[in-house]
């Protein structure tokens, strides 16, 4: 038999805020976190837009001991992850067992890499490049950071699929929970900001260079979009045994009810009609849910002209011209790459419980594609009830959840 | 430098890069129990001491015996004036 998954607590470091209250003013108000980092045109990228994470204190959040072997990105991944357990209400005797477990979708640590390397070669000799840099520098580096601080001794990986990264793992900590192979996951995603892991990015001209207007510079599913916005930060999520979290009184703020993966095993960078669809499909089936079912769809839509119109053909052969109402985020956060399949779980459940859906900011007009959807234009002033977040990722590799919310 | 220069330099050196109190920094605080550290801190610590005094400790035997606090200091004195000795 598989247990159902509950929902009991998350938590956030995004270019919207590091607050429920705060990231979901943002969401409402269409308020855009894409700002410009000059250095990047100094240095030859083609595109200085970013999503920018103000007012986090990373020396603030963790003493200098445990930063040493984190880059900020785990240090926001922990932030995240306190707030989703203190969210749920989850006392030491919860996390330190060995059915609770963690599980992160990162997908790099390219900053600390290159910190390595260039210190070796000043310092000319490995003895002096000091204890944290081989920690910081894993792709694993949230999950075994995390581990150690929590005191979880269940599942403790990183799960590495590009920007479909989050979404997996928040799927596959689903499904150790659907198993019974672990009572409780704290799970999410977690994306590096930096110039050095984006340079190459940059080079392939996937990014918007709408340099004028920062905040009308991501525009999924618009016809005049031209790129995407990279961004990042980090989204945690509580999940847990639905009859557990019952059971000690937890606040159930939602459910995980169905997750499905697939691939496109087409193109590297070029997503297929197909592929998402077979996700979304999967995904439904494992919910037990009709596509009539589903009040919102949370696109993975980043703004790019090949993706957006893949998956809007995808969401139309899934759910027929019009047939539910869809909205994409990345709008104003950015593309949040290896984060973004989890950070949309947050954002959902934020709406859910502040009883809206925000509306796709910057989408205008319509192209051939996007023109057989029903994007959302304006806030609606309800809870999403049931949902499908999407993600998708270099290489064609896809995650769909269904998350219900309201009881 | 005098033994409490050095003694002073050693605590305000360690203090700095673990972000360890005044107060717990006594000869007989153990480096594991007291102050909290492991043997990654160990790796960081000989390089902060090595930085601060100009020398190289990194291969000596007799760090490996270092327990407290104290036995730092007494190691680090005896490799000054083993090294002034030599000067």
């Amino acid at each position: 038999m598989l247990h159902r998954v509950a929902i009991t607590g998350f938590g956030i470091v995004s270019c919207l805020g590091t607050t429920p209250a705060e990231v979901g003013a943002g969401l409402r108000q269409g308020r855009s976190g894409i700002g410009i980092d000059a250095e990047r045109v100094r240095l030859g990228f083609r595109s200085p837009l970013t999503g920018v994470i103000r007012d986090f204190d990373v020396a603030a959040t963790l003493p200098k001991k445990a930063r040493k072997s984190m880059p900020d990105f785990a240090v926001q991944a922990y932030a995240a992850a306190r707030d989703a357990i203190a969210m749920a209400d989850l006392g030491e005797e919860l996390l330190a067992n060995d059915d609770t477990g963690l599980i992160f979708g990162v997908d790099s640590s390219c900053l600390a890499a290159i910190e390595q390397v260039d210190a070796l070669r000043r310092l000319g000799e490995t003895v002096s490049l000091g204890s944290g840099l081989i920690f910081r520098s894993m792709t694993s580096t949230v999950t075994m950071n995390l581990n150690t601080l929590f005191k979880t001794r269940g599942a403790c990986w990183s799960i590495s699929s590009a920007c479909s990264s989050g979404g997996h793992a928040i799927g596959q900590a689903a499904d150790l929970i659907a198993l019974g192979r672990q009572e409780r996951v704290i799970c999410g995603g977690a994306q590096e900001i930096n110039w050095e892991s984006m340079c190459s990015f940059d080079g392939l001209g996937a990014f918007s260079t709408r340099i004028a207007q920062p905040a009308a510079a991501s525009r999924p599913f618009d016809k005049d979009r031209d790129g995407l916005v990279p961004g990042g930060g980090a989204a945690a999520v509580v999940l847990e045994r639905y009859d557990l979290a019952q059971a000690r009184g937890a606040t159930i703020l939602g459910e995980v009810c169905g997750y499905a993966f697939s691939s496109d095993g087409n193109h590297l960078s070029v997503p297929s009609v197909g592929g998402l669809q077979r996700a979304m499909r999967g995904a439904l089936k494992a919910a037990a849910l009709a596509p009539g079912d589903i009040d919102y769809l949370c696109a993975h839509a980043t703004s790019t002209p090949a993706g957006d119109a893949a998956e809007a053909e995808n969401i139309a052969a899934v759910f027929g011209p019009q047939g539910v109402p869809v909205s994409a985020l990345k709008a104003l956060t950015g593309h949040e790459l290896w984060m973004s399949g989890a950070s949309q779980v947050v954002y959902t459940a934020i709406m859910a419980q502040q009883g809206f859906v925000a509306r796709s900011v910057n989408f205008e007009t319509p192209d051939a594609a996007s023109a057989q959807l029903n994007i959302i234009t304006a806030t609606l002033e309800r809870p999403p009830r049931h949902v499908l977040c999407n993600s998708a990722g270099f290489g064609g590799t896809n995650a769909c959840l269904a998350l219900r919310f309201g009881g | 430098m005098t033994d409490q220069e050095i003694i002073g330099l050693i605590d305000s050196s360690l203090q700095e890069e673990f972000e360890l109190e005044a107060k717990i920094m006594t000869p007989e605080a153990s480096f594991y129990d007291d102050l909290g550290l492991d043997s990654l801190d160990v790796v960081d610590m000989v390089i902060v001491l090595e930085a601060a005094f100009g020398f190289k400790i990194r291969e000596e035997e007799a760090i490996r015996s270092i327990r407290t606090l104290g036995d730092l200091h007494a190691f680090v004195i005896a490799k000054k004036r083993k090294l002034e000795g030599t000067a």
